[in-house]
Parts: structure tokens; C-alpha cells; sequence
């Protein structure tokens, strides 16, 4: 526990795509963070409820079955109302239906209020590498 | 012969049961009044009474007793979310065999304060945060308990960073507090055990003077614990067994009193299904649920609330005006018994829907969604659809002659398919009363206790 960071990982909305984020849950344990992994039909009242016990540092969001859009919107607004002001967002995954522009789908997402969006085939190298920028972690 | 006494101070009734320990046997049952406003000694001594006119005179080599008396264990809990913590929160106090009044979540709230203040109970349980986690709410809220007039002993299982801090808030405010494990060291992660052992001991060395049964506890040699919990002790012991003995594996249980309904289930009730995914805390594998608006007679009504007066009245066959003036008639008098040919009817209804209604809200819930990937089941709570056993308890039941049609009522509806109850039980019947009395002797000597259960424990056959 100590001072390691603490995130919240799941698959949100009605998608069962369990294998994914096991991944992420050792891949971020093995880079030394503290974390809670939700599993798969995630909501995102389950989400925040995590995020406020366990005093969360980032919610990790992955979406694998294009409807990620639509799950993913007031999540940010749910958050700063449940007193979780500045809590870092990400997401990831195959967030959108069909093969849009990425940067577009990026955008479209920051304007949710997520920090970082990551596209399909991301390694989670990639994502632990930002989060370490994120959270000022040598 | 070496016989001990089991003693169960209940709200109305003092209940002694003597037991042979070289025999593994039952001796005798016997009840009294509960005198606990005068001297809770005299109640016991008169059933003691009634109870040697069948045993004969007998020497105790032990004592032991649980009690409801007194309105039972009082307990308030509060957590930070309320599906999380407080939830776990509300669990460990209902295992430990409390009547729950409140759980309160996020902050405690000045009219919180004084709410509480008003109900007065007699343990509270203080939690928020998994290990690590969230500190500001319970610190806070063990803030505003210590500046609260009233002094009751304050347990606090919550994020460990904080206990102590939270005991010295309390203690320089001159409350009572100890802390223990969290009830949820991570999150999803039930741990109820400690906090439910410290439950039991603070009943045992503050609640039982404060309610005058002190005087009860030099009658006896060993501990007091509330009565629900050591019916829930003797069945965990029934379905798990001992090292020597086997156990019944998985069961229910159900207690319809006048007042609640305590339902009972000693089953991991993990999915049935593969493709199924499982929402929500999980449960502890000895799961007590009550039922405060649902009983034979002061909660009545709540049963006509819960199910309409329409399938009361098919079931008990009564007009509904005549089911209205008869309920009316047992609501006021609680203590009528079903002496004529409609009360016994309505009996059997009432007794049917508190079943059903105790077994449907204890049970899990599954859903059937489709997602894109196609059908997905989620389930929420225990599935018992495989249990095979369903003990029956309670004084309004164990004398009825139609206990296997009631205890049908619980069992899984096809037409209700999102209730996961069990699907065909053996029922048995605590003809003798014994359950609490076999829970206290369980802490003492496991086999025994089992193997008399076993004994007692009559079976009415098959209810599907």
C-alpha cells in the first residue's frame, strides 16, 4: 500500500471482454501500482464507488466493443460530483464503432473529460509510461 | 450422566434446555416468562422448575446462555458508499446477530448526530475506506460521533490508517471505543469475522450490565451472545460440520417471529452458470438477513403490504373483510393463539407469505441482458438453487401441521426465475426449539451439539 498509486481498472458498460484487463491489472501491479480491478460489465457508478473507497488516484476505463461513446459520457461530471475533483481519467480500448480518424475519436473523448484515450493495440507499456508522466513518478 | 443447562433469555419467553454431554442427548425442554424488569433470575428459576418436573432433579456441570432480551442488540452501523462499506458494515452487525437500526453512509450529518442520539444503541459500528483508502469520511464522521452526549460503546472497523486516530478522537471525548479489522480491507473483499467476534465480546462485558442481566450472568459459567447469533452459529456448525463429523453441506433457514423474519443461509451461492457475471458485494458464506416488517403478528400488516390482501385472501380462503377484522383482531392481541378454523387459516397464509417474502429478499437475483456479444446473466447475491436443505424454526411454525406446504413458498418460482431459491428442499423441522440452545453448546463441544441436531431435527419430507 504506502504511497504507491491507487487505480481503478474495469470494462465498462455491457461489454464481457474479460481477458483484456487482466492483463492490464498485472501489467500495472508489476509496475507498482496499487490496484483495484472491477472486471468486466462495469458501470459507472461502480466505477466512482471504487474510486471514493479505496481513495483512487485514476480511473482506467477499456472498451472493446464499440459502444464505448455511449458509456463513457457524464462520467466525468458523475466524478467531480461524488467529490472526485481531478481524478485522473483514462480510456481505452476499441472505444468506437468502425475505423474513425483517431484523432477525431481522441478529441471527441478529452471533451469528456478524459486526460489520456488510447487507441486499439496499445501496450500497456505505453499506458503505464504516461501515467508515470501524469503522476510525476521517476 | 454429566447434564448441562443452555439458557435463551428471549423477549417474552425464557427457554432452559438441559442436555446430557456422556449421552449426547436432549433431556428436556421447559419456558417462562422473561422477567428481566424485576430480577431476570426469577423468570429462569421457574422454568428451571418446569423443567425438572421432567428431568427430575439434576446437578449442572455448566451453564451457558444467550439473550434477546431486553430489545436485543441494538446496533447502528455506518460506512462511506453505500453498496460498499456500509453494506459490509450492515452484514457484520446482522452476523453477529444484532437488530440493525439504521446504516448511515458518506457523512454523518448533525441531524444524523441527533438521530442517533434518540435511538440509542446499544454498539456502534464505525466503518468507511478499504485499507489505504478513503480517511476523510470516517474521520469526520468520528468527529461528530464524539461530540455526541450520549455514550455508547463505539467499534471501529474501517480503512487502517486511520483506526487509531479515530479511537483518540473518540477517547479524548471520553466515548468508549476499540477498534478492530476492517470490513472491507479491499474493496470487494468481505471480512466480517473480527469485527463480529469484538461484537460478541463488547455484548458480553458492557451490554449485559447496562440491561440488567448481569444478575443472569452469575447464574451462568460461560458467555452470553445475542440469540440470533447462536442460531446462526448452530446452523453454520449443521452445515459445515466438525472435523469428526460431517456436516448437511448446504442449507437455509428461516424464523418467522411475530414481530420479524430471520432467514439463514450457510452456501457460497457462486453462479450456477458459466457465462454468468456476479455483481455486487460478496456474501459471507453464513449469511443472516431480517425481515423487520415481516411476522406472524405485530408485523402483520407488512406481510398484507408486502404481497396484497388479494393473495392472502385466496390463500387463506377469507373474505377480505373478514381478513381485515381478523387481522385487526391479531395485530392488537399479539399474544392470540389460532384457536378457531379461519385464524388457522390465516395463520397458514400469513405464515406462507412471510416464507416467501423472507426467501425472496435474502435470496441472489439473476438478470438475463443481452449485450452485443449475446445473452449474459448477472447476478446479484447468493444462487441457492441448489441447496437441499431448509431448517424450519420459530415458534409460529414448528407446531403447525402444514410446515412442508409453507416452506414450499420459499423455494424457486418459474415464474419468478430471478429469484435464486432453492429449488427442492428436505425440510426440518426444530420441533424441540433447540437451535439457539444447540449454538451456545457449539462453542463448548462442537460434536455434540451437531450429532443432537442431527437427532432433533425432524425431517417432514420433500417440499418442491
Amino acid at each position: 500500500m504506502g504511497d504507491k498509486k491507487k487505480l481503478v481498472i474495469g470494462v465498462i458498460g455491457a461489454d464481457v471482454h474479460a481477458v483484456g484487463i487482466q492483463i492490464l491489472d498485472h501489467a500495472f501491479e508489476a509496475a507498482g501500482f496499487d490496484v483495484t480491478n472491477l472486471g468486466v460489465m462495469v458501470s459507472q457508478e461502480e466505477f466512482i464507488s471504487a474510486a471514493v473507497e479505496t481513495a483512487a488516484d485514476g480511473i482506467m476505463v477499456s472498451s472493446l466493443y464499440g459502444h464505448g461513446e455511449l458509456d463513457c459520457r457524464g462520467l466525468r461530471d458523475k466524478c467531480d460530483e461524488a467529490g472526485l475533483k481531478g481524478i485522473l481519467l483514462y480510456v481505452g480500448g476499441n472505444i468506437v464503432v468502425g475505423k474513425q480518424p483517431f484523432d477525431q475519436v481522441e478529441e471527441r473523448f478529452k471533451k469528456m473529460g478524459f486526460d489520456r484515450v488510447f487507441g486499439p493495440g496499445t501496450a500497456p507499456e505505453e499506458t503505464i509510461a504516461a501515467l508515470k508522466k501524469d503522476f510525476h513518478i521517476e | 450422566m454429566n447434564p448441562i443447562l443452555l439458557i435463551d433469555f428471549g423477549s417474552t419467553n425464557t427457554k432452559v434446555t438441559a442436555v446430557d454431554l456422556d449421552e449426547e442427548q436432549l433431556l428436556g425442554t421447559a419456558a417462562s416468562d422473561t422477567t428481566v424488569k424485576t430480577d431476570i433470575g426469577e423468570g429462569l428459576e421457574k422454568a428451571m422448575a418446569i423443567l425438572e418436573e421432567q428431568t427430575g432433579h439434576l446437578t449442572y456441570t455448566a451453564r451457558y446462555g444467550c439473550s434477546s432480551a431486553a430489545g436485543g442488540l441494538k446496533m447502528i452501523a455506518s460506512g462511506l458508499v453505500p453498496e460498499l462499506t456500509a453494506e459490509a458494515a450492515r452484514q457484520a452487525a446482522l452476523g453477529a446477530g444484532a437488530k440493525v437500526m439504521k446504516v448511515y453512509s458518506y457523512e454523518l450529518t448533525e441531524e444524523d448526530i441527533e438521530e442517533i442520539g434518540q435511538m440509542k444503541p446499544d454498539i456502534f459500528l464505525l466503518t468507511g475506506g478499504t485499507d489505504g483508502g478513503n480517511k476523510d469520511n470516517i474521520l469526520q464522521n468520528a468527529r461528530m460521533l464524539a461530540e455526541m452526549e450520549e455514550t455508547f460503546p463505539i467499534l471501529i472497523a474501517g480503512n487502517r490508517t486511520v483506526r487509531r486516530k479515530c479511537q483518540k478522537i473518540l477517547e479524548e471525548a471520553g466515548k468508549t471505543a476499540s477498534i478492530c479489522e476492517n470490513v472491507m480491507p479491499r474493496l470487494g473483499e468481505l471480512n466480517v469475522e473480527p469485527a463480529q467476534t469484538q461484537i460478541r465480546e463488547l455484548f458480553l462485558r458492557q451490554i449485559i450490565k447496562a440491561k440488567g442481566l448481569s444478575k443472569a450472568s452469575e447464574l451462568i459459567s460461560g458467555i452470553m451472545m445475542p440469540t440470533p447469533g447462536a442460531v446462526l452459529k448452530a446452523m453454520e456448525l449443521l452445515s459445515k460440520g466438525t472435523a469428526h463429523t460431517k456436516g448437511l453441506g448446504d442449507l437455509v433457514a428461516i424464523d418467522v417471529g411475530g414481530a420479524t423474519t430471520d432467514v439463514y443461509s450457510m452456501s457460497q451461492g457462486t453462479p450456477e452458470r458459466a457465462n454468468t457475471v456476479l455483481k455486487g458485494l460478496p456474501e459471507p458464506f453464513a449469511k443472516r438477513t431480517v425481515e423487520g416488517d415481516i411476522g406472524m403478528r405485530y408485523s402483520a400488516l407488512g406481510i398484507v403490504e408486502a404481497v396484497g390482501r388479494e393473495s392472502l385472501c385466496s390463500l387463506a380462503e377469507l373474505s377480505e373483510s373478514e381478513l381485515m377484522r381478523l387481522l385487526k383482531e391479531i395485530t392488537e392481541n399479539p399474544d392470540r393463539r389460532p384457536t378457531t378454523e379461519e385464524l388457522k387459516r390465516l395463520d397458514f397464509a400469513l405464515a406462507a407469505m412471510a416464507v416467501k417474502v423472507g426467501m425472496t429478499r435474502h435470496a441472489g437475483k439473476v438478470e438475463l441482458t443481452y449485450t452485443p456479444m449475446g445473452e449474459t446473466f448477472v447476478q446479484a447475491g447468493k444462487d441457492l438453487r441448489q441447496v437441499e436443505r431448509m431448517v424450519i424454526t420459530g415458534g409460529s411454525l414448528i407446531h403447525t401441521d402444514k410446515v412442508r406446504q409453507i416452506a414450499s413458498y420459499g423455494l424457486y418460482n418459474p415464474a419468478e426465475p430471478e429469484g435464486l431459491k432453492p429449488r427442492q428442499v428436505e425440510v426440518l423441522v426444530d420441533k424441540a426449539y433447540i437451535l439457539s440452545a444447540m449454538g451456545l453448546l457449539g462453542e463448548y463441544e462442537p460434536d455434540i451439539a451437531l450429532n443432537i441436531m442431527k437427532k432433533e431435527l425432524i425431517s417432514h419430507g420433500t417440499a418442491k
